[in-house]
């Protein structure tokens, strides 16, 4: 299932570990990578390929809240609601952002474009209200930069 | 008081190694290596350094535990960075890198470690990239890997990408994550430097921790030793958010006084309001009142006399118009979410607190409530694996007690006032 070049990846991952257990973590970063979440079928390949039970695999994955368990839209919108972000206007911004995708927190719009989550501190506290898509922070986050954000990634039609 | 930097130092481009070798960079490492292990082991225990992460444990002292056998050792570089409030690990990797890997390179030879893992926060892709980049830049340069600088010491250097979790930070939750395992604390004794990852004995640091190294190395013990406060001593990388006027890292001598971190330099207080309360040192050590604050310093001592701690010197503001329950109620929130389920005081507590503090901010708190709160938090405290439980149970316990007034106006008005503006 994986690309030959992910093959290669994990050879060289499990490499680091003097067991290949602690290669899961990294492995799963990977199929996250190519296959967008982990459903059971990713799960029962990774462990396979580890030579780990597929028990344990399900249990890690399902103990980490980064490791996707359902299919994510294609932007990923983490809105942190702890207390710095808070305090500087995080519940209004995702009250807003609710209202803008028309979708509640925890769901992805119809046409897959959009998943909004709330998430914990981001560890950037000090650009609070912080706000992370996919792999990028957006930092000091006002309602208007959020309207500009979202149209942006709207246009984007691929 | 003098502001001195000795990590996020005013030199353009530092993260590059070109840059970070003219300014003196890797010239500690260099000297470490013409040292025994132990003799840096006792410079560190002579600067004082008390670790960053958190528990301001004296770092020196912690090296000297690892066993000197010729078993595999290990360090680990703590870049977990999940505490609430807390945001300077990532300026580090960001700004001085180098000055990281150099003190994970020094600390490694003490205590002869032959690897190192970074363990760091899942969402900090971005930095992840800036210090990969920067651990090849001095692999090409033969300060990592095999034989380093002639000197017989090899060590590797590798990241490990955490995926979200709190508890992971916890240094015995991140071994078992390393292994690739549920993050669950472990029964402590045996302690790292005993039974480590993989039963190795192990060390782990936070990345603030090792990036004050290569300057002890440097300067010296004694040097090191008389900045700030006497009995813990050097700068520490202060994060200031909520309601300043300029939230940011300022790196300051332990010892300065929190009015003067908050008005001096964070700009003080948005629309010139008077201060409800001030988080020290992240979500996990007690908010004071405004009125706790004065001549309170910034250090381990006058944090724990004032009646919080220093934590990771993250420091959140609050102004008179804040909802201190609703604060409370969202710090509780996230306890109960990053519990890890072990220990029934913990999973248990944490959910009944949300719950009572989630009825209160709904308008239906009972007078008996507040006591409840109280008397959740005292059965949690110390009765747990890990120190989360801790962290979970004194922020409740002493708002309930500092912020009743507020507790009060909720059960009497059923009040749902929101708190931000
Ligand atoms: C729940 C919990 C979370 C923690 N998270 C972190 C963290 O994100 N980063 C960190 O350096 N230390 C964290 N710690 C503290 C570590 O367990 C450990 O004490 C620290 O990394 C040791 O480094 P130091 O001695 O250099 O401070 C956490 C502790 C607890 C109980
Ligand atoms: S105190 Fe809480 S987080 Fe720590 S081990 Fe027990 S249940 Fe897990
Ligand atoms: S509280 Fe939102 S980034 Fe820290």
């Amino acid at each position: 299932m994986f690309t030959e070049e992910n093959l290669k990846k994990v050879e060289e991952i499990k490499k680091r570990y003097p067991t290949s257990q602690a290669a899961l973590l990294p492995v799963l970063w990977i199929a996250q990578e190519q296959f967008g979440w982990i459903s059971e079928d990713v799960m029962r390949y990774v462990a396979e390929l580890l030579g780990l039970p597929y028990s344990h695999v399900y249990g890690v994955v399902t103990f980490y809240t980064m490791y996707n368990k359902k299919p994510v839209g294609k932007y990923h919108i983490q809105v942190c609601t702890n207390v710095s972000c808070m305090l500087r206007g995080a519940y209004e911004n995702l009250e807003y952002l609710e209202k803008k995708l028309g979708i509640k927190v925890g769901q992805t719009t119809p046409d897959m474009k959009f998943t909004l989550t709330e998430v914990e501190c981001l560890g950037s506290c000090g650009t609070a209200p912080v706000v992370q898509v996919n792999d990028d922070y957006y930092e000091d986050m006002s309602k208007e930069k959020l309207e500009k954000l979202i149209e942006q990634l709207s246009r984007d039609r691929k | 008081m003098e502001q001195i930097k000795l990590i996020l130092k005013d030199i353009p481009e530092l993260h590059r190694i070109e840059v970070y070798e003219a300014n003196g960079g890797y010239s500690a490492l260099r000297k470490a290596l013409g040292m025994k292990p132990d003799e840096i082991i006792e410079e560190v225990k002579k600067s004082g350094l008390r670790g960053r992460g958190g528990a301001a444990f004296p770092t020196g002292m912690k090296w000297s535990f690892m066993p000197k056998d010729s078993r595999p050792k290990y360090l680990i570089v703590n870049a977990d960075e999940g505490e609430p409030g807390t945001f300077k690990d990532r300026a580090i990797i960001e700004k001085n890198p180098h000055q990281l890997i150099e003190g994970a390179l020094i600390a490694a030879y003490a205590i002869g470690a032959q690897t190192i893992y970074v363990y760091i926060r899942g969402e900090y892709v971005k930095w992840m990239k800036i210090l990969q980049n920067a651990i090849d830049e001095a692999y090409s340069r033969g300060y990592i890997g095999k034989n380093i600088l002639g000197s017989g010491f090899s060590v590797d250097i590798y990241i490990h990408r955490g995926a979200g979790a709190y508890i992971c930070g916890e240094e015995s939750a991140l071994m078992e994550s390393i292994e690739g395992k549920r993050g669950y604390p472990r029964v402590k004794p045996p302690f790292p430097a005993q039974y480590g990852l993989w039963g190795y004995p192990t060390t782990i640091n936070n990345v603030e921790t090792l990036a004050n190294v290569p300057v002890i190395i440097e300067k010296g013990g004694e040097w090191y030793s008389k900045i700030g406060a006497p009995k813990h001593p050097g700068t520490i990388l202060f994060g200031v958010s909520g309601h300043v006027n300029k939230p940011g890292i300022y790196e300051l001598p332990t010892g300065i006084l929190l009015t003067d971190l908050i008005y001096k330099y964070a700009g003080g207080v948005r629309n010139n309001k008077k201060i409800k309360a001030v988080i020290p040192g992240g979500s996990s050590t007690p908010a004071l009142r405004g009125d706790q604050i004065e001549g309170v310093t910034m250090d381990f001592d006058s944090l724990r006399n004032a009646g919080s701690m220093i934590g990771t010197g993250g420091v959140i503001v609050m102004d008179e118009d804040t909802d201190m329950v609703k604060v409370l109620w969202r710090i509780a929130k996230f306890y109960w979410h990053e519990s890890c389920g072990q220990c029934t005081p913990c999973r248990e507590g944490t959910g009944w607190m949300f719950k009572i503090l989630d009825r209160i901010v709904k308008g239906g708190g009972r007078p008996e409530d507040l006591d409840l709160l109280v008397s959740v938090a005292n059965n949690i405290e110390g009765n747990t694996i890990c120190a989360l439980g801790d962290a979970a149970a004194w922020p409740i316990k002493f708002g309930v007690q500092r912020f009743r007034e507020d507790f009060e106006k909720y059960i009497k008005f059923k009040s749902t006032v929101l708190v931000e503006k």
